[in-house]
């Protein structure tokens, strides 16, 4: 008795420390190495891909965009004009395979982004979404009580402003530019990108601070 | 406002992390790769995955990360199903289970590692 429970033991033991991946892992990988087997998909693309958006872009590139347009009247322009130009001619055009539009926060209008299908977002320019973007509640509550969604991230519209809800797909995905705050007057963009949060660029974010 | 569980908080949820495992950024980085090699279209990539994610809430599955991309793994399984069959997908995942499960703790685990399997050997 004791014999076979030592083994049962050494057996959990060497399961263990196989490391053995869960279930989907295993389908991703194998997947993954049919099709380049296959010749449909170049391992280091993939690579590639990951490295970049689990270690690189995050929501930095997004953020040195909206210094560039507070601190540049004529890319501001441009970039409301043509999100995809703008954002291509800094180099940031990537996975983000359709148009971006910028939709600019006054202080008459507040702008929300969603994608009700799935989790559409700008991916070159913003990293990942957050893992609230994904969850059906988000996508739900963010057309149904826009404003609702907005108190709960600390965002208390007064009536009088507008908000504007957009949904993104994988044609047409949105960022919002915040307005730039007061106190800010010859701040370099490099200072101004500092204060930029992934929230803002998405809408549920508003007043950005300063110190 | 009698669903709780539907207006789970949004906002606290905010610092956690986009993956909770590597599979997933594997997954999504596995997809781009398709699109750009175009095997699917991005659209047709959101419009299955977006299937999915309905599926899976019609289904009662909890609203979390865990079920957004078991959704994507769906989905990606669904757009790619034409060039890789239920059988021979179902037949490498055995060989990498039984790669894992043969390798060492600490070496690095391959195909090669699993003997005599017609399928994977080199």
């Amino acid at each position: 008795m004791a014999k076979h429970r030592s083994d049962d033991i050494a057996k959990i033991h060497r399961a263990l420390h196989s490391h053995l991946p869960s279930e989907p892992a295993l389908r991703v990988k194998a997947l993954e190495s049919l099709l380049v087997e296959k010749g449909m998909v170049d391992p280091r693309t993939v690579d590639a891909w990951v490295e970049i958006y689990t270690e690189k872009i995050g929501p930095k590139r997004g953020a040195q965009v909206v210094a560039k347009a507070w601190a540049d009247p004529a890319f501001k322009t441009a970039l409301l004009d043509d999100g995809t130009a703008a954002i291509t001619a800094l180099g940031y055009e990537g996975w983000a395979t359709g148009h971006l539009e910028v939709v600019e926060n006054t202080a008459a209008v507040h702008n929300l982004v969603v994608c009700t299908l799935c989790s559409c977002y700008p991916h070159s320019i913003l990293g990942i979404p957050p893992a609230w973007y994904k969850l059906a509640a988000y996508r739900a509550r963010a057309v149904r009580e826009p404003r609702a969604v907005l108190a709960e991230f600390g965002v208390n519209l007064a009536d009088d402003i507008e908000v504007r809800v957009w949904d993104s797909t994988s044609e047409l995905r949105y960022m919002v530019l915040p307005q730039r705050p007061a106190g800010t007057a010859g701040w370099d963009e490099n200072q101004l990108a500092a204060i930029v949060t992934r929230n803002a660029m998405i809408g549920t974010d508003r007043d950005l601070r300063t110190g | 406002m009698s669903a709780p569980d539907f207006v789970a908080p949004l906002a606290a949820r905010d610092d956690a992390p986009a993956f909770d495992e590597p599979w997933q950024a594997q997954l999504l980085g596995l997809a781009y790769a398709l699109t750009q090699a175009g095997v699917f279209t991005p659209a047709a990539w959101s419009d299955t995955f977006g299937a999915e994610l309905r599926a899976a809430a019609a289904r009662g599955a909890t609203d979390n990360q865990s079920t957004y991309y078991e959704a994507a793994l769906a989905a990606l399984e669904h757009l790619t199903a034409g060039r890789v069959s239920d059988a021979e997908l179902g037949t490498r995942v055995a060989a990498w289970r039984r790669a894992y499960q043969s390798t060492p703790h600490g070496q690095p685990v391959t195909l090669d590692a699993v003997n005599g399997d017609p399928e994977t050997s080199p």
